[in-house]
């Protein structure tokens, strides 16, 4: 299953040139990959990149927690058991809030895995430094932090940095093919559509006793909207971003509904366990856009569209399905054999620095993932909001400079409970703003 | 001090051969229902002793409770017998013998996996200790997440595992592709997930069960006939019988919407692949032992590739049959972003489900229950 040949033979040396000083790769030089982030993603799109590419070596490791990157350091290499692939020394391993400097220092190219709160300062520092990037979805938790991406991505095109975003549904054939016949005139103009994350929901780490409220946070960041945004950006940015991709545009107004029926524990955090949002596109379309986490009920994951002429059905596990309006089918696409769109990501990548293209998905991530929050800001404080009100929040959440004696941005109450929003009270644009009531 | 107490485990189907001697208990034993019994001398043996062993009865059919639930799994006997397995690609047939066993009359479905995935592991825990080694540990000791310093004591000095039953985690996405879950029969879930499902029914219900080895598979899909096997050829029959590319719109179906075979067992072909307990060797007349073989099985000892029988809602007609076989592949995991990727579920296999079995012949000790279940392997493909 491996890639073994892109490198031309298997027994040539390979040089050790910094690449990121060219932005361009001769086909024998070793790239330098530094992982920030070593959960079972940041793992996972290191072991991507070691596949895309023989010259791909990892070489330094940063995480909040030890034991995680011990786990990724493990995994890697039982993953790669053969050669100097996973050079990762003990001094090259980066323990706590900083470390993400010294790994992209290492590095040619930087993968930024770790929960999404802290995407824009390590994007900011990788770019900075001058190195080519993948990094994970969302990019971020805040309009504050869309904005630090957005500038930060304007930098890294200016200096021809290459920036793949884990929205892997732009490197999935089916999606592709679809789109095609989007482009084609297959099912006319888009008008109305429906995307879903609807699923059981994900996991829970329960507090250990020797925590701090800061690790705890950290360790259970899923339920915390400083580090993870709430599942509607978290998870459900994937079928936003797919409406936005679709239709061509952004959204200019949300307005949705939302709350937490059956996750309401402790450590359920302050997330919410659904959300109900229309975007109205400025076309006129308007997308139904739904996300549950919540066992034993119906669940899908799946973006359907109508146009003017048909209709499109469009999901992650390789469909395409478009009908006209008489329900007759014009195009089923088969994807038994597709690739593996998390592999492309990494293939399309180190081709890229390698031929010396450039790849800028920074300004999409950045967009989709401001779609998302304007999707939160609705269902958190009941009204509507538009893409200026939403880009324009003053809305920080994640402290600059963190260190282990940072005071978390948000506290438990005396019973251990969270704040969660409450729609009609909840203010989500900031100080310097207003939310319109009309 | 003293968390243990021994008791004697009493064996689930007596309560069920109480009934069949009593016969106005049938009323009161809810969801028990018994039709026939093929053993001779039946009524002496059940008068003499309740606990029979399991081994003299072979019951045509019950249904097992799934304790603590609304759930049940109706079980068909298939009378044990021997066959010519296959005809297998390039090898022609082998003669196989299968020792008498019950099997789900349907799939598994959402309804009863799901008591699985929704388990709580510090209950089903202590069920472990109690129902398979009689033992009961002191409920303090199992209830956290992690076991006390002294439970795990106790265990080791009892020479107890301590891991013996693990839980599915969350999936990353929607493992039924938007198919449906009431009703509908489980999919995606990993053959270690399957396997583990099968502890856990034995766990909950005190008998044992496992998945059906590729042997006991194909015998009960052809009806325990030892017949030559045909497949179904004619589209309109097949069409009767199962789910299939052809015909199911695609997606899977409630199992039991479909004919059933001679035995009464349904959808053995389409609707959804199930998992057999098998390591998958495609060279498997040449490794087996002896003429005929005897209930021949191999255990899994590799993660790939694991024996999958009798086609699905996505395959073509030619593959919906008794004797096709499939193993399983690391692709049936590629949109698992995470390394080592899950344990327990797959991503790229909304067309894998599964049904269980029961063997006549129970292992008699939790010893002999050890051979028939595998050690988690991770993924890192």
């Amino acid at each position: 299953m491996k890639k073994t040949s892109l490198a031309a033979g298997g027994g040539i040396l390979l040089s050790s040139l910094p690449v990121s000083s060219s932005a361009y790769a001769a086909a024998n030089d070793v790239i330098n990959v530094a992982v920030v982030g070593c959960g079972g993603r940041g793992t996972g799109a290191a072991n991507q990149a070691l596949n895309a590419d023989e010259g791909v070596k990892i070489v330094a490791l940063a995480d909040l927690f030890r034991d995680r990157l011990d786990d990724c350091y493990n995994t890697l290499t039982q993953a790669h058991p053969d050669g100097d692939r996973i050079d990762v020394p003990e001094e090259h391993k980066f323990v706590g809030f900083d470390g993400y400097k010294n790994a992209i220092e290492l590095a040619d190219v930087v993968i930024l895995a770790t929960t999404p709160g802290y995407r824009p300062a390590h994007f900011e520092e990788a770019v900075r430094q001058g190195k080519h990037v993948f990094m994970e979805k969302p990019l971020g938790t805040s309009a504050d932090g869309v904005r630090r991406i957005l500038q930060a991505g304007r930098e890294a095109e200016q200096k021809n940095l290459n920036v793949v975003v884990g929205l892997q549904r732009h490197y999935q054939t089916n999606y592709h093919e679809a789109l095609k016949h989007v482009h084609d005139n297959k099912i006319g103009k888009i008008t109305a559509g429906q995307v879903y994350w609807n699923s059981a929901g994900v996991w829970v780490r329960e507090r250990q006793p020797d925590q701090t409220e800061l690790e705890y946070q950290n360790r259970n960041w899923y339920y915390f909207n400083w580090l993870c945004g709430d599942h509607i950006l978290e998870q459900h940015i994937h079928n936003i971003d797919v409406a936005n991709w679709f239709i061509g545009e952004y959204p200019v107004s949300a307005q949705g509904m939302g709350g937490r029926e059956v996750r309401t524990g402790k450590d359920h955090g302050q997330i919410y366990d659904h959300h109900f949002v229309e975007f109205t596109y400025p076309s006129g379309a308007v997308i139904a856009s739904q996300c549950r986490h919540q066992p034993d009920t119906f669940s899908r994951v799946a973006e359907h569209f109508q146009g003017t002429y048909g209709t499109l059905e469009v999901d992650s596990s390789n469909k395409a399905l478009i009908k006209d309006h008489d329900g007759v089918v014009l195009y089923d696409h088969d994807g038994m054999n597709d690739p593996n769109p998390y592999q492309v990501e990494h293939d399309k990548l180190f081709a890229a620095i390698r031929n010396g293209d450039v790849i800028s998905d920074t300004e999409n991530g950045a967009k989709a993932t401001l779609s998302a929050i304007m999707g939160r800001m609705a269902t958190y404080s009941g009204q509507v909001i538009t893409w200026d009100q939403a880009i324009n929040a003053q809305d920080k959440m994640v402290p600059d400079n963190m260190t282990w004696d940072t005071p978390p941005p948000v506290m438990p109450d005396e019973n251990g409970n969270y704040p969660v929003p409450k729609p009609g009270i909840t203010s989500v644009l900031g100080e310097e703003s207003t939310v319109s009531r009309g | 001090m003293k968390s243990f107490k021994f008791v004697r485990k009493l064996p689930n189907l007596s309560i069920l051969l109480l009934c069949m001697v009593l016969p106005f208990f049938l009323l009161s034993c809810k969801g028990t229902e018994v039709q026939t019994v093929s053993t001779p001398n039946q009524s002496t043996e059940q008068e003499q002793s309740v606990s029979e062993p399991v081994s003299s009865m072979e019951i045509s059919e019950y249904t097992a409770d799934i304790p603590g639930s609304e759930e049940e799994i109706e079980m068909v006997l298939v009378p044990g017998g021997t066959y010519d397995m296959g005809p297998f690609q390039d090898s022609g047939t082998y003669e196989v013998k299968v020792d008498s066993f019950w099997i789900g009359k349907y799939e598994i479905t959402w309804d009863e996996y799901n008591l699985f995935r929704n388990e709580m592991l510090e209950d089903i825990r202590s069920q472990v200790y109690k129902n398979l080694y009689g033992v009961d540990i002191d409920s303090d000791a199992v209830s956290s997440p992690t076991l006390t310093e002294e439970a795990l004591d106790l265990l080791r000095d009892n020479d107890i595992p301590a891991d013996i039953i693990s839980l599915p985690s969350p999936p990353y996405s929607d493992v039924t592709a938007g198919m449906g879950t009431n009703g509908f029969p489980a999919v995606s879930m990993t053959h270690y997930s399957a396997f583990m499902f099968t502890k856990w029914l034995t766990v909950k219900t005190g008998d044992f069960y496992r998945l059906p080895t590729e042997a006991e598979w194909e015998y009960a899909c052809r009806a325990a006939n030892s017949n030559s096997y045909e497949p179904i050829k004619n589209q309109s029959e097949l069409n009767e019988h199962a789910w299939y590319r052809g015909n199911s719109n695609r997606k899977y179906h409630q199992p039991g919407t479909k004919e059933p075979n001679p035995l009464g067992i349904y959808d053995m072909l389409g609707n959804v692949a199930e998992w057999t307990f098998d390591q998958y060797h495609e060279d498997y007349t040449s490794i087996l032992e002896h003429n005929p073989a005897d209930n021949p099985y191999f255990k899994p000892t590799e993660l790939y590739p694991r024996a999958v029988r009798g086609g699905s809602w996505m395959d073509s007609a030619e593959a919906v049959s008794c004797i096709q076989r499939r193993g399983s592949d690391p692709s049936w995991k590629m949109r698992d972003p995470q390394l080592p990727k899950s344990l327990w579920w797959h991503t790229n296999a909304p067309f894998v489900g599964l049904r269980v079995v029961r063997p006549i012949n129970e292992p008699s000790s939790v010893d002999e229950m050890e051979e028939y279940w595998i050690e988690a392997i991770q993924d890192y493909n």
